[in-house]
């Protein structure tokens, strides 16, 4: 007997390199190590990647390469008249991984996408906290608002969910399209809390998605398999393999020596040799994000609009964006949210370069001096905070505002900056979240968000009740037209400078196919292929 | 020697002392507040900041959290990360054997290469090869890593295609770690092509680490043989009418060699500090890297804990040296 098991397991070892072989693998040089496979728990673009977009799926999607929503899980949805209930019918037949680990005894059902959603809220839930992990705050269920807005999940049958709101919230469908809603098993969770491993649910993640989780190397490589009975079909790649590379040139370096397939965020100054190597394609796309600088408009004379908009007809934009993007480019803001996002308003125009009408206004207006703030940061929408304060400062100087630049290191900038009495202008960004304009509008400069992330303490009656407005409306085309008002206001009021939306990169080699670049910033490899 | 010995633990534990204060200092003296570069952009409200602080224990006055942390670490925990959620220790345990493994090869390097060079550049004093070695030295010395380690990278992997750009093994194979150590573990389960991916990536890492250590050996051999080549007794083995080799080789080295020790010991910490930046290039899953990328994100547990660990091994180090001198040089044990 034991001879025969040798024997089988010399065969199944002979198979399983046998296959290796001739398995098509996609290497992705991911920039940093996910902090676990848990999407609920983590908040970076990295552990969304190497989790929530291959291990898992939720109940609607983004379109791949776009910020539209399309049926996931849920293969189609009702919503009450009133805003009120969201009612979600799951698809049929949907497997759980198989792995060494879990072996799913049934499909998934409504339980799992109230497990899914209740242990982040429930205190009750043993996996709310201690005893599942340390120090959990689950920051994107928080972040998004969804305490506020969320009254139940119901399992109405096996298939069909429901979701009571406290008020009515547009953006909540997009909300259930962010990583942070994806759907986990509630029999994995079960199994592991009987055993005594409710940890393991962090680090060997179970999913409906297009990958299945097969082993991690601390900080060194991520393995995965095609989930053979995923719900959408068996990818064409066999093996997906994340290779950790943080050093952006040490990257690019791997996929032109072909030892990976795609990598993100390429240095600016590597641009010029990617573009002459023939192996490799350069993808772009205007970035989900907007690089501004907020005015303080409470303390004046700062809170009149006329200076604030003299205040950017001083700066050279044009020169600036150069200065700071080089090679990699931006686009020029017009308004608060990037050209790719629904209701983006074309007619809407941003101030234009006039030094000698600013310098009248802010000698009027009385305006000697500002605090110009800058950090060491670089980040996607500014790669330069201190290079931007600068030129800035030196363009403010001509029409007669000295301008003092305030520095302090990242996290602390922001806790100074966010703090309702700062004075002057603070540079600072976003990247959206989930495509939704709320996630833009209100998130930045809603009344709420003052102290937190409004950052110009900006409180305009017109634009509040647009936006409120829009946020309960569920008609898209309504909400369209009350964002365009809302960003016609915007462009009155002035609250900020707006500088740009810049451009994201990847690089591909040629015998990669179906690869999108995403708004939204995540790294997706549901239907690539890849030639010899 | 017993008694050496136990003044030399004995004279640690102060040192012991005062590194958890640093470590527990220095990261509580970084500008930056870990809830809020938890948060990022969002932000988080003033209610929300609170129950977290509380969650986290950052409510408590100083001295107490210090008191916690001492209590915690003497009982052997030391804590778990406030981004991964995975205890400290078994992350360490995880990437120590790559620093290890990255290190030692880094120093056979600086040895084998800097050793000799050494000796052959006292033993030729004042030549055009001496001349240009301690040039080179000097340049090596002040060599900034991270341009080097790209410049390295460039030429040799992307220029020429010689070596591997980065990571630890070539992705087709797939070894779970039995002692962690690549190149063993590579032998272990008798896989000869994965050891040849294995050693091919540790080639320019191994370089680049070892080119400060190299340089300061170098430099050290050179002048501990210069001083032992104009002693009386390397005179009178000259004089005996022995082979130059011989005087050279058993003579003068055997004693130029215990400074020279001392050197190796002490480049520990220079090792250390260099695996921050190298494997930082060279995608190296090691603790430098596991260090940078801790104090990036304000894990306060993983970066005292970290440092503690680090400084532990440094000292261990330390200790066995002075182990080692006495050994060498019976002298010490005296005094």
């Amino acid at each position: 007997m034991k001879k025969t098991m040798t024997f089988a397991a010399a065969l199944l070892a002979a198979s399983v390199l046998g296959g290796m072989a001739n398995a098509k693998t996609l290497v992705y040089c991911s920039e940093a190590s996910p902090a676990n496979f848990d999407p609920g728990t983590t908040t970076g673009g990295n552990d969304f990647d190497a989790s929530s977009r291959t291990v898992y799926s939720r109940l609607v999607e983004f379109k791949h390469g776009g910020t539209e929503i399309e049926p996931g899980l849920a293969d189609k949805w009702e919503i009450s008249d009133d805003g009120l209930v969201y009612t979600f019918h799951l698809h049929p037949g949907v497997k759980f991984q198989t792995t060494d680990y879990f072996k799913p005894t049934r499909d998934l059902n409504a339980d799992d996408v109230v497990f899914s959603f209740d242990r982040q809220f429930n205190k009750q839930n043993p996996w709310n906290g201690e005893k599942y992990l340390p120090n959990l705050t689950w920051d994107y269920y928080t972040g998004m608002d969804m305490p506020k807005y969320v009254a139940k999940w119901e399992k109405v049958d096996d298939l069909t969910v429901k979701l009571t709101l406290t008020e009515p919230n547009a953006p909540m469908l997009a909300n259930l399209g962010m990583d942070f809603a994806s759907i986990v098993s509630k029999e994995y969770a079960d199994q592991l809390e009987k055993d005594g491993k409710m940890a393991d649910f962090s680090t060997k993640p179970i999913g409906t998605g297009p990958f299945q989780f097969v082993d991690y190397q601390l900080d060194s490589v991520i393995r995965y398999a095609a989930n053979p009975d995923y719900f959408k079909g068996k990818e064409k790649i066999d093996d997906l393999v994340f290779a950790i590379t943080p050093d952006a040139t040490a990257r690019i370096q791997k996929v032109l020596a072909g030892e990976c397939d795609v990598a993100p965020y390429p240095n600016p100054a590597d641009i010029a040799t990617i573009k002459a190597n023939k192996d490799v394609t350069l993808m772009d796309q205007a970035g989900l994000n907007i690089g501004y600088m907020s005015y303080n408009t409470t303390i004046p004379p700062l809170d009149k609009p006329e200076v604030r908009h003299a205040l950017n007809q001083a700066i050279d934009r044009e020169a600036l964006i150069k200065s700071l993007f080089q090679d990699a480019g931006a686009t020029p803001a017009q308004n608060l949210i990037p050209p790719t996002m629904w209701s983006w308003d074309k007619d809407v125009k941003f101030d234009s370069y006039d030094p000698e009408a600013a310098k009248k206004v802010l000698a009027d207006a009385g305006l000697k001096e500002i605090q110009l703030w800058a950090s060491d940061r670089v980040r996607p929408y500014n790669p330069n905070f201190q290079r931007a304060a600068e030129l800035i400062q030196a363009d403010w100087a001509k029409v007669g505002v000295k301008a003092e630049i305030v520095n302090y290191e990242w996290t602390k900038y922001r806790e100074e900056g966010k703090k309702k009495e700062r004075p002057g202008a603070f540079q600072i960004g976003w990247t959206g979240d989930n495509g939704d304009p709320d996630n833009f509008f209100a998130t930045l400069f809603a009344c709420s968000a003052i102290g937190v992330s409004n950052y110009s303490s900006w409180c305009d009656k017109d634009f509040e009740d647009l936006i409120q407005k829009a946020k309960k409306t569920s008609d898209q085309g309504e909400r369209t037209k009350l964002y365009e008002q809302a960003q016609v206001i915007f462009a009155k009021q002035a609250p900020a400078f707006l500088l740009a939306h810049s451009q994201v990169y990847s690089v591909v080699r040629n015998n990669v196919t179906g690869y999108k670049m995403d708004p939204l910033g995540i790294h997706r490899f549901d239907g690539v292929d890849k030639s010899e | 020697m017993l008694r050496y010995l136990l003044n030399k633990i004995a004279l640690l534990i102060p040192t012991l002392v005062g590194i958890t204060i640093c470590a527990f200092a220095f990261v509580r003296l970084l500008p930056g507040d870990p809830i809020l570069a938890m948060a990022g952009e969002h932000g988080v409200s003033p209610a929300r900041y609170e129950e977290l602080k509380e969650q986290f224990g950052y409510n408590l006055p100083i001295w107490e959290q210090y008191a916690r942390y001492v209590g915690e670490v003497a009982t052997g925990d030391f804590g778990v990360s406030i981004s991964s959620k995975r205890p400290v220790m078994e992350e360490f345990k995880t990437l120590f054997p790559a620093t290890l493994e990255l290190s030692f090869f880094a120093m056979i390097f600086a040895m084998v290469i800097g050793i000799p060079a050494g000796i052959f550049a006292a033993v030729k004093r004042g030549s055009w090869f001496d001349q240009s070695l301690m040039g080179t030295a000097l340049v090596g010395y002040s060599m900034p890593i991270f341009w080097w380690g790209l410049l390295l990278i460039i030429f040799f992997s992307g220029y020429l295609g010689w070596t591997p750009v980065s990571g630890r093994i070539g992705l087709q194979f797939f070894l779970k770690p039995i002692t962690g150590f690549m190149t063993i573990d590579s032998v272990l389960y008798g896989k000869w092509d994965a050891l040849r991916s294995a050693l091919s990536h540790l080639v320019l890492p191994a370089i680049v680490l070892g080119t400060i250590p190299l340089a300061v050996i170098a430099r050290q051999t050179r002048s501990a043989m210069l001083e032992v080549l104009g002693e009386d007794y390397v005179r009178t083995a000259r004089a005996k009418g022995l082979s130059a080799a011989r005087v050279i080789g058993v003579h003068a080295l055997r004693n130029a060699l215990i400074p020279v020790v001392t050197t190796i010991g002490l480049q520990v910490g220079t090792l250390l500090a260099g695996a921050i930046l190298t494997e930082t290039i060279f995608a190296w899953p090691g603790i430098g890297k596991w260090m940078v990328d801790s104090i990036f994100k304000r894990d306060y547990v993983v970066v005292q804990s970290g440092l503690l660990l680090i400084a532990l091994i440094v000292m261990a180090v330390n200790l066995i040296v002075d182990v080692l001198y006495a050994v060498i040089n019976p002298r010490i044990r005296a005094a």
